[in-house]
């Protein structure tokens, strides 16, 4: 086997050396009943590459790879050009195969582009601190609540009924453990009136922004009712690419910030893995979840970095840390931290105006289509259109003429009635023209 | 000298410190932050400018930069490949690091996840055009039952510890469907810190179970704590100090008397996979890091995934998303409401489906492994660390009987009197060409050393390391203190402040001018 350097004779050597007979006494310790042979697993034995390759291939051949037709999809996962150095860069054996760095001395590679990576969300954000990331948006939301919880020591969480109701599932699962989640009603293209619902028992509002249907929201009132009742804003963004354009969470008054950098040098992995971004104002920084690292020197006085905080951890803190959570997305915080690195300023806010762009022209385009109106009067890269025959439809008869026109509302709330015939639509900077002409043409079609 | 005036032998080696110029020393290179690289209005990523109207901003355009700095591509290009060359890698040497398993991270893996057809889906396209993806994984939920001898498995939660909060959360939900609520769960303290944290989460109280001498948990103590108000118990099995809980069945169905489960953390699943059962020991829930067993990579801390395999007393909580198969086609059920008869999902751990980039290679692993190379790389995993525990026992210390499992584990007896600490041990090791083992876990021995050796190093370099460790040892014994103290030498950085990292802590960079803008 290919991947297993010892030879049947080492292993005689080293059973000699151990001073055992076979196998079976370095696993005296099991219960006789739960041995078994190979004959108790019914799976195949060993392959060689190719046979692996041609296997996982043909799995591979069955699905629809967004870049081989007209692509629209969104909703809180975002199909971006990924520059080729970066997936090179991440395969690099020494970022790829070594652990997290908890030998700092050997490990400044990952520590440094933590820090810069840090620094990157901090700036993006508009806070003060970031962590090295949590697994994704849904999850540091959901953490993002736990905190606020802990701060405030209060146990009402308020989500905005335009979050996305997978993060709204994912916060609810646990923050209704210790308290209370509120969900605020759900009203496409529109600001719901959520300061109504904050009391003196709310740690946090939770709002999207651009919410799930793509709507920009002005966080900044929302901001401000929540911090006259004691209660802090969560913002939550899932197109970290809209903050290219888009004034950031920090300068609109948001108290923490979570956030999904897939869009940044991750590509679409049908859901993961992903990046989850948290940040938040330097006054929070002792409740906050995840690894930090930060700057020191070494015995030399050379600057250098370390992992640091870690009170706040589970290895260290145990059942009294702020979260459990160990490993994040190493891998992905470089894919990242490459990428918006290659972009700078400058091609990080092109980035953001092509996409913009490109979603504006579309919008418009298709919401002439008779009997389609554009429901979001504000988006960045992502619109909803209501169409006049429930969108779910739509989008598998367009999917038959080999274009994948968008999330169906529907998908996501299925309970809803209201968005029984809303489409969400995507269109970055990878969609081309003719794209767009095929997905205006279709519809038009399909809807005729 | 050759005819042009080169000199062609080696010269003399300079032993003294020579300082350079560029403060690099040959390979060894310096690197400043990106931040302080690079120019205004450079980019590495040429995208044409467009005309934009901010008709459908509402108003909510950003004011002012971001703060990004500015690198052409062979600019960002060297900063990473430099700062790449600041870390250890398994690819470059043995990593010993216990319960950690670092172990060959094969790159077909790596191509087969980038394949088109999995690397580029979208996680809400409709489910007819993800066949594929949805076969891959029903077949890597195949192999996970099948090697684990469970009924079910969760697919969603992102990493070990999610997995566990995934496990509790289920264990919760079956245990509200009976009308109870048990507010205890029992940890022993040797446990990883993940164990009573995701406790403490999910809404449990934690409470600890001491081990005995032996190294294994105190099952009369654990049988003693056992009562109508216990949840369950999370039992690291094989454990954190490298054994096989020998009572473990016999611990299983004193928990079952009492109507709590039993929660296995699975980290150390790779000891005993295709060769022991965890379904056949009484295990109610068990989370796999399919970056520990199943070789996906660790790529400096994550992304990692932690599928969670449930017996059947629990598999009807497992949460959203599910899997089904029905009418000749594969169904991802997101929504309680449309779940299989009889099935009570307990929520959602996180937006769409998992770590499908983590299950394509897991299931490149498992097909290229095949279930005898499985057992074939357990059972060497656990002769190469039985044959470190053998080779060092003499000189170093072992505090429990063998035979271990997949990890070696030493105390720090032998430095007794010596001067020399479990760190500076440690760290000397990095002098040598070796990442230091787990030091300091579990948390039940004295300036422990946990070394896991896995199945991918050859007889030579298991050899290696052990002579190196031998003479170690032997030297830190004799009262030689040179190479321990202060150690590492050799390395990108010395040994590093970290109690002024976390007093003052410096978690960011901030421009010259704003540093000073917060001083005044």
């Amino acid at each position: 086997m290919r991947y297993l350097p010892l030879t049947p004779d080492d292993r005689e050597q080293m059973l000699a050396r151990i001073g055992v007979r076979d196998m079976d006494s370095l696993f005296r310790d099991v219960p006789k009943l739960a041995v078994v042979g190979r004959s108790a697993f019914d799976l195949p034995d060993h392959q060689g590459e190719m046979a692996v390759e041609r296997a996982l291939a043909k799995m591979a051949g069955r699905n629809v790879a967004a870049g081989s037709v007209p692509f629209f999809c969104g909703a809180g996962a975002y199909r971006h050009h990924v520059p080729a150095a970066v997936d090179h860069l991440i395969q690099r054996s020494e970022f790829l195969t070594s652990y997290t760095p908890y030998q700092p001395e050997i490990a400044q590679g990952t520590l440094q582009y933590l820090y810069e990576f840090q620094t990157q969300v901090a700036l993006l954000t508009g806070m003060d601190v970031a962590n090295a990331s949590m697994y994704d948006g849904s999850t540091a939301t959901s953490e993002a609540v736990l905190m606020a919880q802990r701060i405030t020591r209060r146990p009402k969480a308020v989500l905005s009924g335009s979050l996305h109701p997978h993060y709204a599932e994912t916060t609810a699962t646990l923050a209704a453990l210790g308290g209370k989640v509120v969900h605020a009603p759900c009203t496409p293209g529109k600001s719901e009136d959520i300061a109504a619902l904050i009391d003196n028992e709310t740690a946090c509002v939770v709002v999207q922004s651009p919410d799930v249907f793509g709507l920009v929201r002005d966080l900044r009132p929302i901001a401000d009712a929540a911090h006259a009742k004691g209660a802090l804003l969560i913002a939550v963004v899932t197109e970290i690419v809209s903050l290219g354009l888009i004034e950031s969470p920090g300068a609109m008054g948001a108290d923490i910030v979570a956030a999904e950098g897939q869009s940044i040098g991750n590509g679409l992995n049908f859901g993961g893995p992903y990046v989850g971004l948290f940040a938040t104002r330097e006054k929070n920084l002792r409740q906050m979840p995840g690894r930090l690292a930060g700057e020191t020197q070494d015995a030399a006085g050379k600057r250098g970095y370390v992992l640091t905080l870690s009170t706040r951890e589970q290895h260290i803190r145990r059942e009294k840390a702020t979260s459990n959570i160990c490993t994040n997305s190493g891998l992905c915080c470089l894919a990242f931290t490459i990428h918006l690195s290659l972009l700078g300023e400058e091609g990080f806010a092109r980035l953001a105006r092509a996409n913009h762009a490109r979603a504006a022209t579309l919008a418009e385009r298709l919401a002439a289509i008779k009997g389609v109106s554009l429901v979001t009067p504000s988006f960045f890269n992502e619109f909803t259109l209501k169409l006049p025959r429930p969108a779910a439809v739509v989008v598998d008869e367009l999917a038959e003429r080999g274009i994948l026109a968008g999330v169906p509302a529907q998908r996501l709330m299925p309970h809803d009635a209201q968005v029984r015939d809303l489409l969400i639509v995507a269109a970055t900077e990878t969609v081309t023209d003719e794209d767009c002409d095929a997905l205006a043409k279709g519809l038009a079609e399909v809807l005729a | 000298m050759n005819n042009q005036g080169r000199p062609s032998g080696s010269g003399e080696a300079q032993t003294a410190e020579l300082a350079t110029i560029s403060g690099d020393r040959g390979l060894d290179h310096e690197e400043a932050l990106i931040f302080e690289l690079g120019r205004e209005g450079m980019t590495g990523v040429d995208i044409p400018e467009v005309q934009l109207s901010e008709q459908h901003l509402g108003g909510l355009r950003r004011q002012g930069p971001v703060g990004l700095p500015g690198l052409s591509e062979p600019e960002v290009v060297r900063h990473y490949v430099r700062l790449s060359r600041m870390n250890y890698a398994i690819d470059a040497g043995l990593y010993p690091l216990g319960s950690c398993t670092m172990k060959h991270n094969p790159r077909l893996n790596e191509k087969m996840a980038r394949l088109p057809g999995f690397g580029d889906l979208h996680p809400l396209q409709p489910q007819q055009t993800v066949q594929g993806a949805l076969l891959l994984i029903s077949e890597l939920m195949k192999w996970l039952t099948t090697l684990t001898g469970m009924p079910a498995v969760a697919m969603s939660p992102k990493a070990g510890a999610h997995g566990e909060l995934c496990g509790l959360l289920t264990i919760r939900a079956a245990l509200q469907a009976r009308g109870e609520t048990r507010p205890r769960i029992l940890v022993p303290s040797s446990a990883h810190g993940t164990n009573p944290a995701t406790a403490a989460l999910a809404g449990f109280t934690v409470d600890e179970v001491p081990p005995k001498g032996d190294g294994h948990v105190d099952a009369d103590v654990l049988k003693a704590k056992l009562g109508p108000d216990v949840a369950a118990i999370m039992l690291t099995n094989p454990n954190t100090c490298g054994l096989f809980e020998r009572r473990v069945k016999e611990i299983a169905d004193e928990v079952h008397k009492v109507g709590a489960y039993f929660y296995c953390d699975g980290a150390n699943f790779n000891a005993i996979a295709g060769r022991v059962r965890p379904g056949d020991l009484g295990i109610d829930a068990m989370h796999i890091n399919l970056h520990k067993t199943f070789s996906t990579p660790h790529g400096g801390g994550g992304p990692g995934a932690g599928p969670v395999v449930l017996s059947e007393a629990l598999a009807a909580f497992a949460p959203l998303p599910l899997l089904v198969h029905d009418g000749g086609a594969f169904r991802l059920v997101e929504h309680a409401d449309e779940a299989p008869t009889g099935a009570k999902p307990f929520g959602r751990m996180c937006a769409f489906h998992g770590q499908m980039g983590m299950f394509v290679r897991a299931l490149a692993y498992m097909l290229s492994h095949g279930a005898d190379g499985v057992r074939q790389a357990s059972e060497d995993a656990v002769l190469s660390a039985n044959y470190i525990l053998a080779s060092l026992k003499d000189v170093m210390s072992a505090p429990f009987e063998g035979p271990c499992m997949h990890e070696a584990l030493f105390d720090d007896s032998f430095l007794e009197g010596t001067g020399v600490t479990t760190l500076d041990f440690a760290k000397a090791m990095i002098d040598e060409g070796y990442h230091p083992m787990t030091m300091y876990f579990p948390l039940v021995v004295h300036g422990a050393m946990l070394i896991e050796p896995t199945e991918s190093e050859s007889k030579e370099s298991v050899d290696r390391f052990i002579h190196v460790l031998r003479e170690m040892a032997l030297e830190a014994k004799a009262g030689k203190r040179a190479r321990f103290e202060g150690a590492p030498h050799f390395a990108p950085r010395r040994r590093l402040d970290e109690t002024s990292a976390a007093r003052k802590p410096i978690l960011r960079w901030k421009r010259k001018d704003d540093v000073k803008e917060a001083a005044e």
